[in-house]
């Protein structure tokens, strides 16, 4: 059965690096300092040069991309960027990215919040069939169902709107939102419920007023998770969406790179500047995304 | 499944029974939204599976197993499935041994250990288009940098995603890129949880270092390896973004996975029986690979 092994990386992971290093006694690790370091570079260069050829390539001209591949450029082509924030269509596509993402967030915990509470909480008929069911989720991707999930959405009138994106988005990270929260819900101290019932506060309002507040940082790191999920989806929106002016970043991204082929410079521009708004969440939050995307990641 | 609960008073629905009623209202939305977006298209796949089928007429051309044999006698989705075995084969040999070592290098006392995991780990949260066409430039045969470097020592222009040969090797390259940082993060919270005494007393004990690595560092993280591979084999089974980015499953269709497939030979030519029939497939090996993978492995974690 599919239990609750998924959330063990975020349990261990939540005090992350540096803290808890500097107190305990040495790991043994088989090399010295100086080749440690050496081989920590050679793997960081590789997964910072491609990161900065983009990022430098988006200020060269074409052609110096061929005479000059691994230079700064001759001349920084700041027109590269400028002429894609002056377009609407860089502003509109995360402006739509913002909007889905941030409705899936929304709603993925104003569904799953109740329910984990229930299941954390009453004791009903079938309730560990119902979570068992829904915990099902956790190993099922949007590709095995994506076809009769787009019949479903035309059916529904919702194809080529950002509700037919949303929606299913927000069924699909209930598994592990209803998972984790529910595991967090439990570690709160039972007598506050036991006395809340005796003083005449109804579950509802436990819920409300207690349960919630108490549990926001539950309730953040399940937010990061369908947060990213919504805004790195690809595949959802490619069978949901086909008007360009509705399209989150990933497609319009791809939409892009289709429209100017070989203009490799404006493409790396573009890229460097549809990943930027990642890049920067990251910086802020590290914290949070590290331990939330690894809880998430049953969810890919 | 563990049922540990810390809420014993509460177990039959509390002194004022208003548990049910609760449960009423705070159930539905959730069963609702998962029964219509997530179950119900998954045994609708199965049902499409048998037919032949446009997405447009009636549904009443049923072809029983047609769709399946045609399936297995198709050369592209036989490859594309040998293509998602190998993305698993270089998950297991050389991503997990190299998220272990960085993972292990950057347990200890390391000035700039953190920058390091977070560096490693940055891969790992952009779109896999993004990195999917970062890669696909960087292995243009005119203007990508592999290309200049083969080129600077007097090699032809290397146009590998249009190879053959090669243009698998570029994409499974790019997924150790985009994913080995983490599973490196899974390793660095599972060294964490290993209690440190253990190393100094097999070092007083005399144990090389490559004793405590076997004896104490890989025991103590039998758990989290366990669940890195897990996530390789469910990831794997669903890799898509990438491809689209990369190839587009060319040359000669030789770089689909089996998700791809079902974009390009199911979703493109609205072919909605067979591609739910690749759906179904899909669905099969998720299923088994869970449920078989959590039985015989991860029983006590």
């Amino acid at each position: 059965m599919i239990d609750t092994t998924s959330q063990d990386p975020a349990v261990a992971i939540e005090e992350p690096a540096g803290r808890r290093a500097d107190l305990a006694p040495p790991l043994s690790t088989p090399l010295g300092t100086l080749p440690r370091l050496l081989v920590l570079f050679l793997v960081a260069g590789l997964i910072v040069v491609p990161l900065l050829a983009t990022a430098v390539g988006g200020f060269k001209e074409l052609g110096e991309l061929r005479t000059n591949p691994f230079g700064l450029p001759k001349v920084w082509q700041w027109q590269n960027y400028w002429g894609i924030l002056e377009t609407a269509r860089y502003w509109r596509i995360l402006g739509n990215s913002l909007f889905i993402a941030s409705m899936t967030v929304a709603l993925t915990l104003a569904v799953a919040a109740p329910a984990a509470f229930a299941f954390a909480h009453l004791r009903f008929f079938g309730h560990r069939f119902l979570f068992n069911y829904l915990i099902l989720g956790l190993t099922f991707p949007f590709a095995t169902a994506i076809l009769p999930l787009f019949i479903k959405i035309r059916d529904l009138g919702l194809l080529d709107t950002h509700w037919g994106v949303i929606l299913p988005q927000v069924a699909f990270s209930q598994a592990v939102s209803i998972l984790l929260l529910r595991n967090a819900f439990r570690q709160l101290p039972g007598e506050l419920l036991e006395s809340a019932l005796v003083d005449g506060c109804g579950y509802i309002r436990f819920f409300l007023w207690i349960t919630l507040p108490l549990s926001r940082p539950i309730l953040a790191t399940v937010a990061v998770i369908s947060f990213v999920v919504s805004w790195n989806n690809f595949l959802l929106p490619l069978v949901v969406l086909n008007t360009p002016a509705r399209y989150p970043w990933t497609l319009g991204l791809m939409d892009y790179q289709g429209e100017f082929m070989v203009a490799w410079q404006l493409i790396l521009a573009f890229i460097t500047l549809t990943i930027l708004p990642a890049m920067i969440m990251f910086v802020l939050a590290q914290k949070h995304l590290v331990a939330g995307l690894t809880a998430g990641a049953v969810k890919g | 499944m563990a049922e540990t609960t810390s809420f014993p008073a509460t177990r039959h629905g509390g002194p004022r029974g208003g548990g049910l009623l609760t449960a009423l209202i705070f159930l539905p939305p959730a069963l609702t939204f998962f029964t219509v977006f997530v179950i119900l298209p998954i045994g609708e796949a199965a049902w499409y599976g048998f037919f032949n089928w446009n997405g447009l007429n009636l549904l009443e051309n049923f072809v029983g197993f047609e769709n399946y044999v045609q399936l297995v006698g198709n050369k592209v989705f036989s490859r594309a499935f040998v293509n998602n075995l190998l993305i698993i084969a270089i998950s297991l040999s050389i991503q997990l041994p190299l998220a272990l070592a960085m993972a292990v290098l950057l347990a200890d006392r390391l000035f700039g250990a953190v920058g390091f995991r977070m560096l490693f780990f940055l891969p790992y949260i952009l779109a896999d288009v993004a990195a999917g066409l970062i890669w696909r430039f960087m292995f243009d045969g005119d203007y990508g940098l592999i290309s200049q470097i083969a080129q600077g020592i007097g090699f032809a222009p290397l146009h590998l995603l249009a190879d053959r040969d090669w243009a698998y090797v570029a994409v499974l390259t790019v997924i150790v890129w985009k994913y080995f940082g983490f599973h490196m993060m899974l390793y660095v919270a599972g060294l964490q949880s290993i209690d440190r005494h253990l190393y100094e007393a097999a070092a007083i004990d005399g144990a090389s270092s490559w004793q405590r690595f076997r004896f104490i560092t890989i025991p103590g993280l039998a758990p989290m390896i366990r669940l890195s591979v897990f996530f390789s084999l469910l990831g794997s089974l669903q890799f898509f973004d990438m491809i689209v980015a990369l190839t587009g499953g060319g040359p000669l269709n030789t770089t689909h996975t089996m998700v791809s497939f079902l974009y390009y030979f199911g979703i493109g030519r609205m072919r909605v029986g067979f591609g739910s029939a690749v759906g179904v497939v899909l669905f099969i090996l998720c299923a088994t690979v869970a449920f078989s993978y959590k039985r015989l492995f991860m029983r006590d974690d």
